[in-house]
């Protein structure tokens, strides 16, 4: 273990990561980001799920430095009372638990299909690269709201909020694995031919032992620079869809659906219900893509 | 809508081409969902139609009775009203307007698919005695008939005949048919472009028989374009910005900066609305509750701690910005009825809500799910928030189903709710209205619990109504005190609040405020 | 050629017949429509001849078929809301979203073009770091934050561009355009900018990348020993090469302007189809949801072919080996 430590830390890509401040500033933003929205219900001041807790009479509450700030709503608080800075917190959790798992979703999905079209070959090949092809013309918040729409509307409204997280994963999940599967393939196919390969194939070596230990280690470097890009970009679908209404249940708020209940106070002076989330989620997407944009000119030297 | 989209553009140069054109652009958060006069009885669907059909009775300014398409009317017998007819008016089309086109209008709201039975719910029958003369028969002496024909729309007999068009748009069924997108009343505008959701153009139909009344000689819009706007944010974007001149619903966060914005003006006053829960009194199991022995909501303990659970001064102060009258009772004082000493809440205290709740069975509360609309009252689904968590303190675990109006009259018209947000209007500023549209047993009666959808029913109740609907003078009075006193008891509703409604505009739009929440552009002047 | 287009036609079949397959699925199973058209009090009997008057009695095949056919001449019915047919409300519709998809796409090529040729000729200058950053920012602003943002400072602030719908349109036959009026251009203005801004900075990325690789190709180094000016090796020979790629991207790009079309017109009211779709999601308007999703269906089939022939037409070595290798 601390060998592989030390390993990491003497690696080109440790190095090119403390050569670039913009990319040692995403990481720590990031990290805070990740670390508040973990732990919210430990470090978060209030809890803004906790509909018993709330008092009307705090609502409107701007934040703490402005003149009618009181002191334990650092960031203020929204029209029913909520603390902007926990339903953040809070909010953040509910966004990244949705990017996160919509990633994780596609990744697998992708990789396992990936994997089986570029290592088998032949006509599953080409029918998962046309479904490929197909869906990746359709962008993914199209899709995305696509699902949605159908979930919804096959489902009794009633039981929407209990399942909308699922749906909302799902939907953004399945709009965007055509992407792993392209690029686990194109590694697959170069892996394939390579002499270990073909020797493991000639002393008998199982065709799923081979691609599971042989060829899915050499193709997960590009799956990672695919994966943390996608992971700015599912978040933004989510606070989108949550931003028209169609994303997570509002009783569960992501940092889309605060931005959107806050937009109607935007030009009455009550601002900071939706800038903070506004910027939470700017940051978190930005912090994430420039991590996602350097790991990938890390991982490909011909860039650099 | 080829033709409508070439029509609108013809109009659109002519009227450039006229000196004294004046527009009023008008923004609201909901669009009319049928042009229909008698399918759906709504805020948002008279706002536009009073522009384009007359009644038979018109309103004054402070909502009382003015000659409309009857220049004069008399309750000739205890069970006769009759009217003289304006002579020489004219539909938008055309048609010449006359006796037999009330007689065929009030049929058409008698209709099952019509939703303003409760106008003409004491109408026997309507017959025209002469050309300009019609006598209106009730099965019981009515005395406030009159207050209900003005809310009645007259439509041509001829013009619906031909378009197929005899009885209202039956909304539940989704059916299309020429009323839906047409229009033809003898109003002082007429419908000339309709873009459901995006924006309906009305004309001046300068052959108006109003124009030359007193209210309306200084007026001069000739032209009305609306746009329903559902961003509460993108509305008032607009109205500062100078897109739009009228905003007839300005959300209450933004009226401190609307009122010292230049250019800018704020009319306040009072609407005859009341906002309250209601909920399913009738079934033994609830639809919407994790409770699946019985429905806790027909113990009166459990509507009483529900009551007490709601701290209304924190929602007038917040929610509401002081932009509502908190009230114990269904009806504001503009109605005939209104009773101080009725109006009187069951006071704010959760202690006591969880020991009613105890004492029935619930000491851990229980689930249920509350309908609100979204964008038809002010603040209506934050208000249910607010509600949500002031139940939440008590244990009550309500889940929020807040959904478009579209949706949710349909949902509550199919009495497929267990607890819902709703705001009442008077617009015949008489407490029968409301008595007999929101409690009255629904025994099929014309206007008979049309709104009643929790079911509520009181026999005692019901013989009072049954007494203000054919008594008059002190005995009604007191059948209407008796009926409130009953209302505060049974606790059938959970009142909430009179609607304060706000209306912005620019300072060059000069309109008079109505209680009624009505814009009456016939009154209106631009500069 | 020919077959091509055939094998091509063929493949997209699929595709569309199981999007119809969903939609119908909507149709059919979504609520009950013989109990909502009912009402309240029916007797058995009037129930079963809805049932047989709608053709809810026959086989799901056959009832796809008749929905298929009527598909295939633009009826879906009525729209649930707003009481009028499903075909006549998106054709009402559609120019609205035509036009802002249009204007955003020629925003983000004039724009994004020249940001990229020169980010990738001056690689270092600042101006080029600041093109990069800002296009970062481009990509990690969600696009309805941006629309809030423009509406604030040009709608509210400056008061210089309105901040909802389409200003006054001019009908030309069933087409109604803002193109031809004043307000109608000054409209276009934000909602063009907010939804293009993620074009074009994808745009710009994409020609810079392309640039970068061009000029360190031999090809272009020849031309420079051959003593070519600057500016006839960079927008002669570099530019002209990257030219195609780009091309083939705005254009299944088109796509996604449509789809990002939905954000835009909900945060600014823009009266097309998108807005369309989103309150008949919220209504549950499934009859609007349904046809939509076809519509939108047979243009991303129909851009996607093209897209394809476009590719035959151009890259000769496509004749040949067809779907080996990742693009």
């Amino acid at each position: 273990m601390a060998a592989a430590v030390r390993r990491f830390f003497d690696s080109d890509l440790w190095w090119s990561f403390t050569r670039s401040p913009v990319t040692v500033v995403s990481a720590i933003v990031a990290a805070i980001c990740i670390l508040g929205a973990v732990f919210a219900p430990l470090i978060a001041p209030h809890n803004p799920f906790d509909l018993a807790s709330l008092n009307l009479s705090d609502a409107f509450k701007p934040p703490s430095w402005e003149e009618d700030g009181a002191r334990e709503y650092l960031l203020g608080t929204d029209d029913q009372g909520r603390d902007v800075l926990s339903a953040i917190m809070y909010g953040a959790r509910v966004s990244l638990l949705v990017g996160l798992s919509a990633t994780i979703f596609a990744t697998l999905l992708g990789v396992t299909l990936g994997l089986l079209a570029g290592y088998v070959g032949g006509a599953l090949d080409s029918l998962l690269m046309r479904i490929c092809d197909i869906q990746l013309t359709f962008p993914s918040i199209l899709v995305a709201l696509l699902v949605d729409g159908v979930v919804r509307a096959v489902l009794p409204r009633e039981s929407h909020d209990q399942i909308a997280l699922f749906v909302v994963i799902f939907a953004i999940g399945i709009s965007e694995w055509p992407k792993f599967a392209r690029t686990v393939r194109g590694s697959t196919l170069v892996e394939r031919n390579k002499e270990y390969v073909q020797a493991a194939r000639v002393i008998g070596v199982k065709r799923a032992r081979i691609m599971v230990s042989h060829v899915l280690p050499n193709v997960i470097g590009p799956v990672l620079v695919v994966a943390t890009l996608n992971l700015g970009l599912a978040i933004l679908s989510e606070a989108t869809l949550s931003f028209l209404g169609v994303g997570v249940p509002p009783t569960q708020p992501s940092l889309g659906t605060l931005i959107r209940i806050g937009n109607d106070f935007l030009f009455s002076g009550e601002w900071w219900i939706t800038i903070f989330p506004g910027l939470a989620l700017i940051a978190m997407v930005l912090s994430v893509n420039l991590l996602g944009d350097w790991l990938r000119d890390a991982l490909n030297p011909k860039l650099r | 809508m080829r033709k409508l989209l070439m029509a609108a553009a013809l109009a659109a140069g002519l009227g450039a081409g006229m000196a004294e054109a004046r527009t009023v652009r008008w923004a609201a958060s909901g669009d009319p969902n049928t042009m229909d006069p008698h399918s759906q009885n709504l805020g948002t669907v008279t706002m536009v139609l009073q522009q384009i059909y007359d009644t038979l009775i018109s309103r004054t300014q402070d909502l009382g009775l003015a000659p409309g398409l009857a220049t004069r009317w008399e309750q000739v017998e205890p069970n006769r009203w009759r009217f003289w007819l304006r002579d020489g008016v004219k539909f938008h089309e055309g048609q010449a307007f006359g006796a037999d086109d009330v007689v065929f209008s009030i049929t058409r709201a008698q209709a099952p698919t019509s939703n303003y039975g409760i106008f003409v719910d004491t109408i026997e029958r309507a017959v025209a005695v002469e050309p300009m003369v019609v006598d209106v028969i009730t099965r019981v002496p009515d005395p406030i008939l009159p207050n209900k024909v003005a809310s009645l729309f007259i439509m041509s007999r001829a013009w619906s005949e031909a378009n197929n068009a005899t009885r209202p748009q039956n909304t539940r069924a989704r059916e299309e048919m020429h009323t839906v997108r047409a229009t033809n009343g003898t109003g002082a505008f007429r419908l000339q472009t309709r873009e459901p959701d995006v924006r309906t153009v009305l004309a001046r139909n300068a052959d108006w028989w109003g124009w030359s009344e007193p209210s309306s000689r200084e007026a001069n819009v000739t032209e009305i374009v609306y746009r329903p706007i559902s961003s509460d944010a993108t509305r008032i974007a607009a109205l500062l910005s100078g897109e739009v001149d009228f905003v007839l619903d300005p959300p209450l966060q933004d009226l401190n900066r609307l009122r010292q914005a230049q250019n800018i003006r704020v009319l306040e006053g009072p609407e005859v609305r009341t906002i309250f829960l209601a909920m399913d009194l009738h079934r033994d199991r609830l639809l919407y509750s994790d409770v699946t022995d019985r429905n806790p909501l027909k113990d009166l303990r459990v509507r009483q701690a529900l009551y007490h659970a709601i701290d209304i001064q924190a929602i007038h102060r917040t929610t509401m910005r002081g932009q509502s009258v908190v009230t114990g009772t269904f009806f504001p004082p503009q109605v005939n009825g209104y009773t101080q000493s009725e109006d009187v809440r069951l006071p704010y205290d959760q202690a006591r809500a969880r020991a009613l709740l105890t004492e029935a069975g619930y000491p851990n509360g229980f689930g249920i799910t509350l309908d609100c609309p979204n964008n038809r009252y002010i603040n209506d689904e934050q208000i249910c928030q607010a509600i949500v968590a002031m139940w939440a303190r008590i244990g009550v675990r309500a889940q929020l189903n807040a959904m478009p109006l579209n949706l949710f009259f349909p949902k509550i018209q199919r009495d497929d709710s267990s607890i819902y947000l709703l705001g009442w209007g008077v617009p015949t500023l008489d407490a029968l209205y409301s008595f007999q549209s929101l409690l009255r047993s629904r025994d099929g009666g014309q206007g008979n619990g049309i709104w009643n959808y929790g079911r509520y029913s009181n026999p005692r109740m019901d013989e009072l109504i049954n007494v203000m609907v054919t008594q008059s003078g002190e005995p009604r009075n007191a059948a209407i005190r008796e009926a409130l006193r009953i209302y505060r008891e049974d606790v059938p509703h959970i009142p909430l609040h009179h609607q304060m409604i706000p209306w912005a505009m620019r300072s060059n739009v000069q309109i008079p405020h109505m209680a009624n929440n009505q814009p009456y552009f016939r009154w209106a002047r631009m500069n | 050629m020919f077959a091509f287009i055939i094998s091509r036609i063929m493949q997209a079949l699929p595709v569309l017949l199981s999007v119809a397959l969903i939609s119908f699925a909507m149709f059919a199973y979504v609520g009950d429509p013989v109990a909502i058209m009912l009402g309240q009090d029916y007797t058995q009997a009037q129930r079963d001849a809805l049932v047989a008057e709608l053709g809810l009695d026959q086989p799901f095949w056959v009832q796809f078929g008749v929905f298929l056919g009527n598909a295939a001449q633009g009826e879906f019915g009525l729209s649930y809301r707003l009481s009028r047919p499903v075909a006549d409300l998106i054709a009402e519709r559609a120019p609205a979203t035509l036009e802002l998809a249009f204007t955003a796409a020629a925003l983000a090529l004039l724009v994004g073009v020249p940001m990229g040729v020169y980010t990738g000729l001056y690689r270092n200058s600042w101006l080029s770091r600041f093109f990069l950053t800002f296009s970062l920012i481009g990509v990690s602003l969600p696009t309805f934050l941006i629309g809030i943002l423009l509406i604030l400072v040009f709608a509210v602030w400056l008061g210089w561009l309105p901040s909802f719908g389409r200003g006054d349109t001019v009908a030309l036959g069933w087409w109604s355009t803002g193109f031809l009026t004043w307000s109608g251009i000054k409209a276009l203005v934000l909602p063009a900018i907010t939804l293009g801004l993620f074009q074009l900075t994808l745009i710009m990325r994409l020609v810079r990348a392309e640039m970068l690789e061009v000029l360190r190709t031999d090809y272009i180094k020849f031309a420079r020993a051959r003593g070519l000016p600057n500016r006839a090796v960079h927008f002669g020979h570099a530019l002209k090469n990257t030219l195609v790629p780009v091309i083939t991207i705005v254009g299944l790009q088109l796509g996604a302007i449509i789809a990002f079309a939905i954000v835009t017109e909900t945060v600014f009211q823009w009266p097309g189809m998108g807005l369309l779709f989103i309150q008949s999601v919220g209504a549950a308007d499934v009859p609007i949801m349904g046809a939509y999703l076809l519509l939108i269906s047979l243009v991303f089939v129909t851009i996607n072919l093209i897209v394809d022939l476009l590719y035959y037409a151009v890259d000769p070595r496509l004749r040949i080996g067809r779907g080996k290798g990742g693009h």
